[in-house]
């Protein structure tokens, strides 16, 4: 399968998600400049983590207007595999490709360090070697991961299981003090309502590879893997 | 062309009711400062923007539309703005 990694101004962990794509997973990956405006070939695009535009105005307002946004979208439309790790969840939400926002840290530090997230739906093309309910490490990294959205997109993301991830303790409880940066109901990821589009704010490539702390982050890539050659 | 210029200033903050972490702390700040007659302090972004356009109210339009495009996220944020032709010197 062929992984795309769409590269803007200021995107960091592009060259990780590269990495895990062809020197771990073994699978084709190209990068894509945030100015291309065509998105032919790819079975899954990655947005990856990073300070796009140097978070200016707000994290993800000025990516979303990128050339290759609308490409994407179409993409997004026809049922493509998408994922926003980080600023590139915060790009999906300034799209409207996912609902809701995302508001500093409760705390307004910026966190890194490993996470437990619990995995609340595994029927999806991100989830689908992952048990309900399994618990994956994984690291966090920024200070805009504070998941808002009003009670109604909350109620609905709810009734759909859309919600992927969920910050848990190590035993997989839902305390405050094991949501990280105050976000709602806990949200770590979502998916959009066909469930072909991720937004998480845990960085699977920074945990795909034993030397790193965790290979939990690997279960979403080769999730994906299987999804596509299924 | 028969343009004017036009200043404006347009204020982002975060919708009445969301929690505002930096407002509260900056309100904490205040009050170790000694101002004990506090009772809120809310943060926000203030832009200027420049434009030219043929009449005010067409002024207006425009700006609606970079607010609601960019300036501010609808889902977390309201806006508000001041808007006047600049006197061409």
């Amino acid at each position: 399968m062929r992984f795309g990694v769409v590269v803007f101004p200021g995107s960091n962990c592009d060259d990780d998600c590269y990495y895990v794509a062809r020197d771990l997973l073994r699978e084709e990956v190209d990068f894509i400049w945030h100015k291309e405006t065509r998105v032919e070939g790819f079975d899954c695009l990655i947005l990856p983590g990073g300070f796009s535009y140097g978070d200016y105005l707000r994290t993800g307002a000025i990516a979303r207007f990128s050339p290759i946004m609308r490409a994407i979208s179409s993409f997004a439309r026809r049922g493509g595999l998408v994922v926003g790790i980080c600023n590139g969840f915060q790009i999906l939400l300034e799209s409207n490709l996912l609902p809701g926002a995302m508001m500093k840290n409760k705390n307004l530090r910026f966190i890194c360090k490993f996470v437990n997230i619990r995995v609340e739906n595994n029927l999806t093309p991100f989830t689908n070697l992952c048990q309900i309910g399994q618990i994956l490490k994984i690291p966090i990294a920024h200070i805009d991961g504070s998941y808002y959205a009003n009670d109604e997109v909350m109620r609905s993301l709810k009734e759909n299981n859309h919600v992927i991830l969920r910050y848990c303790n190590e035993e997989g409880k839902l305390f405050q003090e094991s949501n990280p940066n105050g976000s709602k109901d806990f949200v770590a990821g979502i998916c959009n309502r066909q469930g072909n589009v991720l937004g998480l704010m845990p960085h699977p490539e920074r945990a795909s590879e034993s030397i790193l702390g965790s290979e939990d982050g690997r279960l979403i890539f080769e999730s994906v893997i299987r999804a596509v050659k299924r | 062309m028969n343009q004017k210029l036009f200043q404006a200033k347009v204020y982002v903050s975060l919708k009445k009711g969301l929690a505002d972490p930096q407002g509260s702390t900056i309100k904490e700040a205040l009050e170790s400062l000694g101002y004990d007659n506090l009772t809120e302090v809310r943060f926000g972004k203030y832009i200027e923007v420049k434009l030219r356009a043929k009449g005010k109210k067409r002024a207006v339009q425009e700006l609606e539309e970079m607010c609601g495009k960019l300036l501010a996220n609808p889902v977390i944020e309201e806006y508000s703005y001041h808007i006047e032709e600049e006197e061409v010197g």
